[in-house]
Order: structure tokens, then sequence, then C-alpha cells
């Protein structure tokens, strides 16, 4: 593959051919703001945030960065005073027809909209005019959609059709009434939606958020733990939202094996860790019944059955299951002991089941 | 893409090509795909002479499974097996995922031969974006095999036949031997505990009154022990038969790997500190060793993840410390090595892939007159294996609350249901009660339901019958009849 070599903000760089504006940029360590862009979804260019200055044999235009691929001996710069210009205005615009509830909104600290808003000092609306009056929904138990804080930008749609494949969300209804909606405006919950929470996890803004995780913890709250799902075998890499030794919420990153995507089980089905039916003792069976004891005592009575039965009966009358759904480490220790304490193959987990 | 499901699911309506194969029949489907790549030379020759072995047997016993043949057991119109089968040989590249519905059969064995023979046959092995992957249904499947809990291999898959395996883990281990006779599979431990030569069990994690095929049998099983021990995040079914229950830490609350379905060893992190007095798996096993007298010390899983490398070749590279930056697939034999992302490349583990016979074995229980209608089970998206975890989230149990019973429309007709009728469902082996859904996504003759909800045990009405080759029982089908329930 050829290569290209343009300059940014005064800067040289060789970038492979086919790269947009956008891409080069980022190797060099510039951000430019983007709305719409999302590197794993098509490009479709329509917020026009990602605005810059780019130069081609003496011809100046102003062009989105997302989508304008690098040409050679292109000139950019991402910053200057019309490009400013035309990113406050769009921010205003924006703005204008958004419910500025940010004190209340979840996603406060965590909203593209904010975040650009902060950045060219865009206060207050430079236009005022009609506003969306969308009823909120939130009868469903992951989700809540509040289209009112809706900036069009399109990711959710192309979420859920280019990388779920279930084609929920699309635009519907024209200019100012333009909506991003399922087919015939349905609730998702009465939609084909499988509340894999993909859509959420691009959404720029508020207007979708994850129920629980956003009502429990402000988003500068939370510590975020990158591990795995305890669900199924694909292994999607998952963050845990941890708020005083809690749990509080899945959200999703750059998974090495899934991106940003999950099903509906890794991302909203995490509610089991704080159950209230956790075992939180061991238990000791008296007189029939299961009754809390302590670990001393639980292992001192394992032990000596174990041994008692190995004496009695021989090794092989004893058999252990191991679990699928613990770790390598665990696995591995167990049918160590089972080998090494016990004395015995007799060891497996219902992974044939 | 083509999908073979008896149902049409969301994915088979999104795919090419939909073969509503009948329940248990997968095998012929295979082999007739097969059939018509031979027939009409679309066969990878290359790859066959230089790669593979038993191709002329093959070609020999594939005869008889014309897609006409077929298309009798199966149901699958013959027309879509010739073009599944053109597209599939002469696609660039090719791959075969499937799950428990290929093997939860009599002729489960036969099923996965059949599958590696097609992908041999046309060479659809060994690059990228080709090759057979059986996707695992629980996060470390793979890796508590790889792990060798199981009854006839150490970790790596090494054999406890093996003197030489057996003598290097006895001396890493500090102990005189390791027992050289292969152990009970889970099936085969049941029915030791049922005749009374098992005595005690020690059962991590795992609910098997709920996931074993029979379930009423596991019950017995369990309660005919002299002792029993589980160790889990919940009082599961299970665990309320134990004499001792040990509280475990969740995946949330510990430190280890995991190993994913393409055989990527990734890294789970503590985010909390255990709840209540539960502790991490790991540690209670130490704790226990050494209440038997047994040392057993290990200041972390990273440490433990190091004996492991020691003793197992594929294994032999993986650290925490590695991992802490990316996953790794396995094979990585050395510290140096950057994991496998395809097998096979060069050639197979035993060296050239081997054409099996993979004969038809027709499912033990026909629809008879008593039992007219075939029962299939699998798994709900919202749900996961036996409701421990997904029925207590405060969310995935609120959205999909309730099991029931798919019943095709003609079906219902015949036999005075609507949709949200309490059924009963009654095998051989035992009843269940649940609400009828009528939907034309399951086909007539067929009913379908999940094995999530405890208050739906659909394992008591399944067959404990094996696969004579995994021990795997046939779970994914039986006969049985639906009565309306007043
Ligand atoms: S939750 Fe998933 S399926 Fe539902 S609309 Fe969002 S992306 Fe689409
Ligand atoms: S809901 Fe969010 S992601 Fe979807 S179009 Fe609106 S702002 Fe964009
Ligand atoms: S998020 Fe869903 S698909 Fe991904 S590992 Fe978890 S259960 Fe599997
Ligand atoms: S980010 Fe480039 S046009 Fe929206």
């Amino acid at each position: 593959m050829s290569s290209i070599d343009l300059i940014i903000n005064g800067q040289q760089i060789t970038v492979p051919e086919g790269s947009t504006i956008l891409e080069a940029t980022e190797m060099l360590g510039i951000s430019i703001p983007t709305l719409c862009h999302h590197p794993s979804l098509s490009g479709v260019g329509s917020c026009r945030l990602c605005v810059v200055e780019a130069e081609t044999r003496g011809r100046k235009k102003i062009t989105p960065a997302c989508m304008e691929k690098a040409k050679p001996g292109m000139v950019v710069e991402t910053e200057t005073a019309e490009v400013v210009e035309h990113r406050k205005t769009i921010l205003e615009l924006l703005l204008a027809n958004h419910p500025q509830d940010c004190l209340t909104c979840g996603s406060n600290g965590d909203c593209r909209l904010q975040d650009y808003s902060w950045q060219y000092n865009v206060k207050s609306p430079g236009f005022t005019g009609d506003r969306h009056d969308y009823k909120i929904e939130d009868d469903n138990p992951f989700i809540i959609r509040d289209m009112n804080k809706c900036i069009l930008c399109g990711r959710c749609v192309r979420m859920c059709s280019e990388v779920q494949g279930n084609s929920t969300l699309d635009f519907a209804h024209r200019g100012f009434d333009t909506k991003v909606s399922t087919a015939f405006d349905l609730p998702l919950s009465a939609s084909e939606c499988v509340f894999c929470g993909n859509c959420v996890a691009v959404c720029p803004v508020g207007a979708l958020q994850e129920k629980k995780l956003r009502r429990t913890a402000r988003t500068w709250e939370v510590e975020k733990v990158k591990t795995i799902c305890p669900y199924c075998g694909t292994g999607c890499g998952i963050e845990l939202n941890v708020k005083d030794n809690k749990i509080v919420g899945v959200t999703s990153d750059d998974g090495e094996v899934n991106g940003q995507s999950l099903c509906v089980k890794g991302r909203f089905g995490y509610g089991f860790i704080h159950h209230p039916d956790r075992l939180k003792n061991p238990l000791i069976r008296k007189n029939g019944h299961l009754v809390e004891a302590s670990w001393q005592e639980a292992v001192e009575l394992i032990a000596e059955k174990l041994d008692d039965i190995r004496n009695n009966h021989g090794s092989d009358s004893l058999a252990v299951l191991s679990s699928a759904r613990c770790t390598n480490e665990e696995n591995y220790l167990l049918q160590k002991f089972t080998r090494a304490v016990l004395g015995t193959n007799n060891i497996d987990h219902c992974a044939r089941l | 893409m083509a999908v073979v499901d008896p149902r049409e699911t969301q994915l088979a309506s999104i795919a090419q090509y939909h073969l509503g194969i009948k329940p248990g029949t997968d095998s012929v489907l295979l082999n007739a795909l097969a059939n018509v790549i031979i027939t009409e030379e679309l066969w990878n020759k290359d790859f066959v002479n230089a790669r593979t072995e038993g191709f002329e047997d093959l070609r020999h016993w594939v005869k008889d499974y014309t897609p006409e043949y077929a298309e009798q057991i199966t149901g699958i119109p013959s027309d879509t097996i010739y073009q599944v089968a053109r597209e599939y040989a002469l696609a660039e590249n090719a791959s075969i995922l499937y799950t428990m519905g290929l093997t939860q059969h009599l002729s489960g064995t036969q099923n996965v031969y059949a599958v590696a023979n097609l992908a041999m046959l046309c060479g659809h092995v060994g690059k990228e974006n080709s090759g057979v992957n059986p996707l695992r249904g629980q996060n470390n499947v793979q890796g508590s095999c790889d792990m060798g809990a199981l009854p006839n291999v150490v970790t790596g898959y090494q054999k406890v036949t093996s003197k030489d395996v057996r003598n290097r883990f006895a001396t890493a281990w500090n102990i005189k031997s390791l027992s050289d006779q292969f152990g009970l599979t889970v099936g085969e431990m049941m029915d030791a505990a049922q005749k009374g030569t098992l005595k005690g069990m020690y059962i991590m994690g795992e609910n098997p009154i709920l996931s074993d095929a029979d379930a009423g049998h596991a019950k017995a099983a369990l309660e005919n022990l002299d002792f029993l021990v589980v160790q889990d995040i919940f009082l599961t079914e299970t665990a309320q038969l134990a004499d001792v229950v040990l509280p475990a830490a969740s995946f949330a609350e510990k430190e280890g790997t995991f190993t994913n379905t393409e055989r990527r060893v990734q890294k789970i992190r503590q985010a909390i500190t255990p709840i209540g007095n539960a502790k991490a798996d790991w540690e209670i096993i130490c704790l226990l060793a050494n209440a038997m007298g047994y040392e057993m010390h290990y200041d972390s899983p990273a440490a433990i993840m190091d004996e492991i490398a020691a003793l197992t070749p594929s294994y032999g590279g993986i650290s925490h410390k590695r991992l802490e930056i990316r996953g790794l697939q396995w094979p990585c034999p050395s510290p140096d090595h950057p994991g496998t992302l395809v097998l096979h490349t060069e050639k197979f583990a035993r060296g050239k892939g081997q054409f099996h016979r993979a004969e038809y074995i027709a499912p033990s229980e026909q629809p008879d007159k008593d039992y007219p209608l075939v029962l299939n089970t699998g798994r709900r998206l919202y749900h996961y294996h036996t409701g421990t975890m997904t029925m207590r989230t405060g969310a995935l149990e609120k959205h999909y609350s309730n099991e029931h019973l798919e019943v095709n429309p003609i079906d219902a007709d015949k036999y005075g249901l609507e949709d949200g009728s309490v059924v009963k469902v009654i095998s051989r082996r035992g009843e269940i009660q649940l609400k009828a859904q009528v939907s034309s996504v399951t086909p007539p003759g067929v009913v379908f339901t999940s094995f999530h909800f405890p208050s739906a045990p659909v394992n008591k009405l399944t067959s404990p019958k094996r696969d004579a080759i995994s021990g795997i029982p046939e779970l994914k089908r039986c006969a049985v009849r639906v009565e309306k329930s007043h």
C-alpha cells in the first residue's frame, strides 16, 4: 500500500493511502471533536463538528475530517478561527433544542455535548425556537430513552444495524420532526430489540442510558475495572463500574474479542453479584438443617469426612465436579487436589451438559 | 450463511438458507453435503492428498447418503442440500460453528466427525476465517478442559495413562504417584452414587440437579451419598442437598484467567472484596488441602498460573504479567511466543487429518402413539444455564420472567391448546407444567423449551441415554405428549 505525506498544524506526517484526515490527526495526537463518527461504524459525515481547513494545490476548503481522505501535499489546520466559528454554530444549534438539565442528567460528566460546549465556551443557545417534548421511555428494566436529548448523530442506528444486525432503530420523519425510532414508534420493549445495549454504549450524549447504572452513581464516582464477562464462552471484555465496593453497572470499551459490543447478559446481568441470596458463611447440616458455621469448623469437618471415606472405602469412592465457571487456576487446583490429595482421577465438570 | 436448526430462530430468519432439520438427524445432512461435494468433484484435491487420510473410505461410505435420501430423513429439501454443498465447497473460506445441538445426541460423536470430514474435504481448515469451531456455552468450559478437570487427562490433555506424564506431575506435586486408572465421567459418577459405590462428592460451582439429563436420577444419586460438599455462590438446588456448603466469591471478587472458545486466555480482575465471609475458590481449595495434610500455598492466582505453565506445554509461555497487556491464544509454548491464532496450519495434532466414519444413529425415542411429539431443548438469550445467576439480576428475570413451551399452531389445534394455556409435558421419565406459547418458530411435531427455569425443570423429561463414545446424554431430543391441565 502506498503512503501519503501531508502537513497538519505545521507537522509533517505520513499515512497509509485511504486514511481520513481524522485518522491522520489521531496519529499525531491532535484531537478533533466528533459526534457522528465512530471507528467501528460506517462514516456518514452528518454532524459536521469535525470540520477542519484543508488546502490542496492552493484550494482551501472547510471539510469534515472524518470523511475527507488525506491527499498528497495537503495542508490541514484544525483550529482556525473559521473552523472554531463553524463548530460553535453547530453546538449552539444543538443546544437550542436540547433540554439543558445537566444537573440531573445521568450522563453528566460523560457527555460529548457537554465536553465540547465547555471546550468552545458555548454557553446558552444563540437561537431559540420550538423544542421537542417526547415522552421518556423507561418501561423496560435495561435502557432509558429520552429522545429530547437526542442529537441525531445516528450512531445508535448504525450500531444496531451494522454491528448487532438487528435494525431495530432508524430515522423517522423529516426536518424538525426527525427522530430515531423503532418500527411504528413502539417502545423498545414491544420491538425486536434484544437489549444488547450496544446503542447505549455509543450514544455520545444522555439520550440513551443504562437505567440502573445512571441512577446509582454519578459518572465520576465510579472506578472501572476491566475484566471478562462471566456468562458465555465468547469471552467479551467488560468494565465493572465500582462505587463504594459495589458493582453498580457494566460498560464496554475495547474488549479484545468484542470491541464495544456485548449481549444483554454481559451488560445487564450483573445484579446477581450483590443479590441478598448470596452465601455469606459456610453452612453445615445439623439435625437435617443447614446452619451457619465458621470456616474452621467447616473445613475441619470436610477434611475429616473425606479422610474417613478414603481410608474406609478407597480413593475411588470419592469424586469431584469442577466448574466451567471458575477460573483456570481454580480448575487446575481442584484437579490437583483430586489427584494429589484424594488420590483419584474421578474429576469431571458439566461441560458436556 | 446457512443455519441448521429445527426452529426458525432470529439467526435463521436473517440467513440465506434455513435448514429446518428434524431433531437428531444432523449426521445425515452432513454426510449428504459430503456426498454432493464428492459426486460433483468439488472437493479440495490438493488439501485432501497432502493433509488427510481415509478419503477412499469416505468416498465409499457416503455414497448412500444421497440428498434425496437425506430429504426423507431430515426433512430438508434436496435442492437446498445441493446448493449449500456447492456454496460451502466453493467458498474461499468458510467456517462451521456448532454447539450442543450437534453433540447432545446419541450420534453426537458421529455428528462432530461428519463436521470435521466436511471441513477437511474442502480444505476449510488451518487458515484464517475458516475451520470448525464448537462454541462454548459457559465462559470457561475451554479452560476447565485445558486444566485437566477431566477423568482421563491432566493439564493440556496429557493422558493419565502415560507413565512419563504421571511421573512428571508426581515430582512437581511432591507425591509418590498418580492413579493410572481413568476416572468416572459426571454421568458415571451419578450412576456410581446411585449404586452406592461412590460415597462422597465435592462439587465446585455446578448445579447437576438441574443441568443433568434425567434430573430426578441425579437428585436421587446425590441423596444416596454419605457425604456431599458444595461450594457455590448461591444455595443452588444441588447445594440444598449438601452436608457442608462453602460460600465462594464471584468472578468480580477475585483474580484469575478464563479461556474463551477461541483458546484465548484472558485476565479477570478483582473489582470488589468478597461478599460476607465468602472466599475465592482457589483459597478454599488450599485451605482444604492443608487441612488434609497436603501443603498447598500460593500468594496469588498468578503463582498458580506459573505452576500451570511449567507443567503444560501449550500454556508454557502464559503468565499473568503478559496477560495484563493482552490475551494470548494457546498453544503458547514459551514466554516470547505470540500465541497461535489459527490451528492446524501445517499439520493436525496427529499428523494427517483422518476422515472418520460418521454413520447415522437414529435417536432413541421415535414419536409414537403415546408420546407423539419431539421435545427439543435449548437456551434463551436472556438467561444462562440453570438460572442461578440470571434469575437474580434484578433485570433479566424481570424482562423474561416465565418460561413457556413453544408449540406450532398446527399442533396447538390438534391438542386444543391456546396461547397461554397451562400444559403438562409428559415423557417416559416425568412431567412438568408450564404455559404454552403458540408460535410458528417451532415446526409441527416439535415442541421447544429451555432448561433455565427451576420452575420448569425440563431435564426431568429428557433422555439419559448417552453417546457411546463421548458419554454426552441425548438432551436435545426426546418423545413427549402434551396435555392441557385444568
Ligand atoms: S439495545 Fe441492541 S437491539 Fe436494542 S436498539 Fe439498541 S442496539 Fe438495537
Ligand atoms: S440516541 Fe444517541 S446515538 Fe442515537 S442518534 Fe440520538 S444522540 Fe445519536
Ligand atoms: S457479553 Fe454476552 S456474548 Fe459476550 S461473553 Fe458475555 S454472555 Fe457471551
Ligand atoms: S464526526 Fe465528522 S461529521 Fe460528525
